[in-house]
């Protein structure tokens, strides 16, 4: 694999420490007011932008295993690093800040497997395992109860009009030819996704 | 004055991207906001909001005009807030910028209270002046402020002064040409030279910028008489807190009437 | 996109129609500021001043649902002025090819209209095409009329079909000022000069209505006569709204396709692989039969031999429409008891979302993949509803972030583009390729063991991607190999017919060819040529940035305008010189190559009389499904091959006398199920809203802010109204039509929550594609009180 610039482990900005503002929070001490620069010590990772189709190129930084800046790409010959106000708010899918303005996890990811039994109330946490176990179950149960091997003419159809599939248009094309090649043994017809949408 | 940023109010689309990108880069939380029938919003500058875009439309002969302004600190050469600041926590950069040291900053609030663009939000959880800094920590180590950086048709751009004040004249007069009498260059000559150059299509008040803004006189007053004599600070806290009381009756005005004037006028 | 963003600094002039290109692809922008710092002029065609009419030299206004007409008459004021690109024309499309005399058109109706049972209890009309065709000399060659004077050549046809659309009617029809139409029509038709570009860039506000598919047809029409395909600065571009919706529709995650844009198996057309291949179509396509045998051996690996039609059998036959309108009709009935839905949100984007909904409860289970609690997942939460009537298993699946995983995506201009894992996926949340994998291997191992109905397809299935899978695997086994030497493909013209080469998808071979430097994450940005950066990721087809791009040139050889040169044919030499990868044989020399600009199609040519499509060869104004107008045009009311689902939901203009349209904010995203849990986004739009004007608000006496119910004949929301001079009533057959713009971005879940607007929506598409008509429907709105 060929490196490029944005795949080294990169030093944002100068040494110098600079003088910052604290909007909220505590009054900064003498110390945090002269916090060194925010990129430091951080690598740089490049992403396309998830949400419309122009598809510009974002600059991950990560310092420790955390998302600590997202920023347009400079050298993204579509965007040249610039973005719009959804690409500029990448960060906050992530990451949210509190009213102390620290960073916390974006409380509304679904972060565990969720599971809601016929007539419940609510979700209750499920494991993995057991929800792919499921699931597959759920999926066989429907499929080969009302699989179609051949039709009134005696061709051969092999279809399973009883399960639908959507999406999707926000995963990568990997993952939309494994689903494709998912929904097609399955026998899926009922196949769709935002481009109809 | 070194280095500046120049609006282009020609080429902004209200995209809000610049918005966002100040939030991102200075690790700003959201203000709590509501639809009050238009799409300006964050309604003002606060403590976590040191920009925004302004909605203003209109209708004219020659059909709706929509007006996308830009918010901020104007970085003034004349500050009004470095003027009243009693113990000399605002100050001028080297790039001309103006910037607040914490370390000295009492918290009286006249600075707020004395800024020609209200431009200037006082945190009442920390007591302290909150306002763009210019991405001072960006520029100081070779990057572009967030804002320009983000800004997707170069309705942003930063650079040095004397190149953008070219490069907006020749726009102008461009401009000018094509039947634009209003175009004009603002931020040249107010308060002697502002390190926010707007290139406006019309007048100021669509952009929500006074169109003669001075430093008040009470403030002139002030700095000339009270500034070499730090002994007042405590004055100056009294003198603060009165004119904070003043600002918060004016925040709480304002936002009634802005609710009775929305009901009447097109702000977009 | 036939083109890609960074050359749309090369358009002399730019329409955007049915786009609102500054608000939802902010970057485009870039590149358009770009055309106009050169002189460039941008046109927005809407029905509402958007954020793009705020930077455009000329604002349209046109009356939802009339897309149509408008670019008829826009093609008749180039024909009529004699502004078209002839020479372009006459040797890159069919204009000189000479029809059947059979073809008519009579008072909205092509020649073979028939009525046939529509699958859902009603009629509505099919084409026998028999007419629709050229008319073949003793050669068996399509006659041509270079002159295009005959009276049958398609040039006349056409010119007689649009002369109908002159100034004066198309104004009636749009409510658009007839000065305005004509300002518009001379600035854009003045891309006719050989020298000049002109550039259409359109999106779901062309294509959402019952005729979208003809509208986009216009378009294309539109470019060809101008001369605006293949050119820099040219084209047509339909700008993509999701960052891979690219991607998933080439992966054929639709119904009617398999990967690479070939037909999925009908139990009527092709009920063998035999008969499959007999529907072979002419042009570049006739290699379709190397691309399904590849793609089938992909699948199937060594179990797809000859002698079992290469496990053809193991796709399922098409028995009818599988559209999603189709799938939750069905679901309505009980055919359908189990949804998967991955990073999709019907429950609030689709059409009669509340109908959605509702069917919702007469799942067995529900299976969704996201990264938030979507209204799809909680539709039994949804207030109002009572759980303990709802007997659907709910699995929520979380998704990690783009940012959590790696893999590539596609966007509008083509670009495969890599992106890389940042950081790890939080809590139990797993990248989707990771769920996907282990979905299909707990689904093996369930037919493995308790499997009774035909498990072969699954069993069989070629899944070797090891323990945990991994992107490049499967990106492997998309690019193609040989298998008989092992080695990657470089090109789909490698592919066999025989068994001996595999490939996912024909399209993407060559974009994971060198698994060490694999071109989808090259990153070289070029520093001579005209933007095309040939060496940054992968674009499909075969890295070639500009489609049809033969006609960059005159057939000589000679770019048209020789400033900004494509290609360009060198005598000396007996070359091209070239900027791109030609999309003709560059081999030819110059006059032969041009009489196959078009590759894909049978003839060679641009296609301005097709038989491609279900509703005519010709594009023709119909109203809405529900119009306040009668048809000007004809006495066919709306799209007469368009299935209606729903006939009981059509509402009528007494009762809902208002002109509905829907649209997105910059600052969201979709049905919202991200933006809405993004507080910086929140913060600048917290909430849905509907614009209307000053007018309508004096009627209705609302004040700027305050509620109104939105109804249609399908269902109600409640929601602040938005003032403004930016929407205005239009003057249309002799009436004054009030518009209603719907933003539609909310939903009961996350953190910014509001009413679902699609509630009010109707379920009815196109025929082509079925894509529903959010576009223009008829609502009302009353005060709330």
């Amino acid at each position: 694999m060929s490196i490029t610039r944005r795949q080294f482990l990169k030093v944002g900005g100068s040494a110098a420490a600079v003088t910052t503002l604290y909007s909220v929070g505590i009054k900064p001490s003498a110390e945090a007011s002269t916090r060194s620069f925010r990129l430091h010590y951080s690598r740089e990772i490049t992403t396309i932008c998830p949400f419309c189709g122009v598809g510009c190129g974002i600059i991950c930084h990560v310092r420790d295993g955390q998302l600590i800046n997202t920023e347009g790409d400079p050298d993204h010959p579509v965007n040249e690093g610039t973005l719009c106000s959804k690409g500029s708010s990448l960060f906050n899918m992530a990451s949210v800040y509190d009213e102390q303005g620290n960073a916390v996890p974006n409380p509304h990811r679904v972060t565990q497997v969720l599971y809601r039994a016929p007539k419940a109330k609510d979700w209750e946490v499920v494991d993995w395992d057991w929800a792919l176990e499921t699931i597959a179950s759920r999926v066989r149960q429907t499929r080969d109860e009302h699989f179609v091997q051949t039709n009134a003419d005696g061709v051969t159809v092999n279809r399973n009009p009883a399960i639908s599939w959507l999406g999707s248009a926000m995963v990568n094309n990997e993952e939309n030819y494994l689903f494709h090649k998912i929904t097609r043994s399955l026998g899926i017809l009922n196949i769709d996704h935002c481009a109809r949408l | 004055m070194t280095q500046s940023i120049l609006i282009d109010t020609s080429k902004c689309m209200g995209c809000r991207a610049c918005q966002v990108a100040c939030k991102q880069w200075n690790q700003l939380p959201a203000d709590k906001t509501e639809f009050a029938g238009t799409y300006e919003n964050p309604p003002r500058v606060s403590p976590v909001t040191w920009m925004r875009i302004t909605f203003q439309e209109e209708e004219t002969d020659k059909g709706v005009k929509w007006y996308f302004g830009n918010q901020r600190c104007m970085h003034c050469t004349d500050a009004a807030c470095e003027i009243v600041c009693p113990v000399g926590a605002i100050y001028h950069s080297e790039e001309g910028t103006v910037n607040i040291n914490f370390n000295k900053c009492i918290g009286c609030n006249y600075c707020a209270a004395s800024c020609p663009f209200k431009v200037i939000s006082f945190n009442r959880k920390t007591d302290l002046p909150t306002k763009c800094t210019f991405c001072y920590d960006r520029i100081a180590s070779g990057y572009q402020p967030a804002c320009s950086t983000a800004c997707p048709t170069g309705a942003i751009t930063f650079g040095e002064r004397r190149d953008l004040i070219n490069q907006a004249s020749h726009r102008v007069m461009d401009l000018n040409d094509n039947g634009n009498s209003n175009a004009m260059l603002y931020g040249l000559d107010e308060l002697s030279g502002t390190g926010m150059l707007y290139l406006l299509e019309d007048v100021p008040s669509h952009y929500n910028l006074p169109a003669s803004p001075e430093v008040p006189l009470q403030a002139r007053l002030w700095g000339m008489l009270f500034k070499p004599l730090r002994i007042f600070v405590v004055l100056a806290m009294a003198l603060g807190l009165w004119t904070n009381y003043n600002k918060t009756r004016e925040i709480k005005n304002a936002v009634k009437s802005q609710k009775s004037s929305e009901h009447t006028e097109h702000n977009g | 996109m036939t083109n890609h963003w960074s050359d749309y600094q090369y358009s002399d002039v730019m329409m955007n129609i049915g786009l609102n290109t500054a608000e939802n692809h902010p970057i485009s922008m870039k590149w358009i500021e770009k055309a106009k710092d050169k002189g460039g002029k941008l046109i927005c065609v809407d029905p509402r001043f958007t954020r793009t009419a705020a930077v455009s030299d000329l604002y349209v206004p046109i009356r939802p649902g009339t897309n149509i007409a408008f670019l008829a008459g826009m093609i008749n004021y180039a024909i009529e002025n004699n502004l078209v690109h002839r020479e372009y024309m006459a040797h890159y499309s069919n204009a000189t090819y000479l029809v059947n005399p059979e073809y008519s058109f009579e008072d909205g109706m092509f020649s073979g209209a028939g009525m046939d049972d529509d699958g859902v209890g009603g009629q509505k009309v099919f084409y026998d095409k028999s007419s629709w065709s050229y008319q073949l000399g003793e050669d068996g060659e399509p006659i041509q009329d270079m002159a295009m004077n005959n009276p049958q050549s398609v040039y006349q046809l056409m010119r007689q079909h649009f002369s109908r659309y002159d100034l004066d009617t198309v104004s009636d029809i749009t409510g658009c000022p007839k000065e305005t139409l004509e300002e518009c029509a001379k600035l854009f038709c003045s891309t006719g000069d050989p020298k000049k570009a002109g550039n259409i860039l359109y999106a779901m506000g062309i294509t959402q209505f019952t005729h979208g598919a003809e509208a986009v047809r216009a378009i294309a029409i539109l470019q060809t006569i101008l001369g605006n395909m293949g050119r820099p600065g040219g084209g047509v571009n339909a700008q993509r709204g999701q960052s891979n919706v690219q991607g998933a529709t080439d992966m054929a995650m639709l119904y009617h396709i398999i990967p690479g844009y070939m037909p999925v198996p009908d139990e009527n057309a092709h009920p063998t692989l035999e008969a499959y291949h007999a529907t072979t179509p002419g042009g570049y396509w006739q290699n379709r039969p190397k691309f399904l045998t590849s793609l089938l051996k992909a699948f199937w690996g060594d179990h797809a031999t000859a002698a079992n039609d290469f496990c053809y059998d193991y796709m399922p036959k098409l028995d009818k429409e599988r559209s999603h309108i189709a799938a939750y009709k069905y679901m309505g009935e009980g055919e359908v008891k189990g949804l998967i839905c991955w990073a999709d949100n019907p429950a609030v984007g689709g059409p009669t979302a509340g109908r959605k909904r509702n069917v919702s409860r007469n799942l067995d289970w529900l299976v969704s993949v996201d990264i938030f609690e979507n209204e799809t997942a909680t539709f039994w939460k949804e207030p109002g509803v009572n759980p303990e009537e709802i007997d659907t298993e709910v699995f929520v699946l979380p998704a990690a972030l783009h940012v959590e995983r790696d893999g590539t995506i596609s966007n509008s201009g083509r670009w495969i583009q890599w992106r890389y894992a940042a950081i790890e996926p939080a809590g139990d949340s797993k990248p989707d390729l990771w769920i996907a994998d282990k979905l299909f291997k707990a689904i093996r191992k369930e037919y493995e063991t308790n499997g009774k109905v035909f498990p072969d397809p699954i069993l069989k299935m070629n899944w070797d991607y090891g323990e945990d899978a991994s992107s490049a695997a499967v990106a492997l086994e998309i690019n193609g190999k040989d298998l008989t030497t092992g080695e990657q493909i470089t090109s789909f013209g490698q592919l066999k017919d025989d068994g001996t080469t595999a490939a996912g998808n024909w399209l993407y071979a060559g974009y994971y060819a060198d698994s060490s430097n694999p071109a989808c994450q090259k990153r070289i940005r070029e520093t001579e040529g005209i933007g095309n950066h040939p060496d940054w990721s992968y674009c499909w087809p075969l890295n070639r940035r500009i489609v049809y791009n033969r006609c960059s040139a005159d057939p000589q050889g000679k770019p048209w305008n020789p400033d900004l040169p494509l290609f360009s044919w060198d005598e000396a030499s007996e070359s091209w010189d070239a900027l791109d990868v030609p999309d003709f044989v560059a081999g030819l020399p110059p006059e032969e190559s041009a009489k196959n600009a078009f590759i894909m199609t049978g003839e060679g040519k641009s296609r301005l009389f097709t038989t491609g499509l279900a509703d005519g060869p010709f594009p023709e104004h119909y109203e809405p499904w529900e119009s306040p107008l009668k048809n000007r045009m004809s006495s066919v009311e709306f799209n007469p091959c368009s299935t209606v689902w729903y006939p009981d939901d059509r509402g009528t203009s007494e009762e809902f006398p208002l002109v509905a349209t829907s649209y997105r904010l910059s600052e969201h995203y979709q049905s919202g199920a991200m933006t809405r849990n993004m507080p910086w986004l929140v913060e600048s739009m917290p909430g849905i809203f509907v614009e209307i004007s000053q007018s309508l608000a004096d009627q209705v006496g609302v004040k700027n802010g305050e509620k109104v119910v939105v109804s249609s004949h399908r269902g109600e929301f409640e929601s602040p109204v938005c003032i403004t001079p930016r929407v205005k009533a239009f003057q249309a057959g002799g009436k004054t039509l009030e518009m209603v713009g719907i933003i539609w971005h909310w939903g009961f879940a996350g953190l910014s929550k509001g009413p679902v607007a699609n509630d009010v929506s109707p379920s009815i598409g196109d025929p082509n594609t079925t894509i529903p008509e959010y576009k223009a429907f008829l609502c009302n709105i009353r005060k709330v009180v």
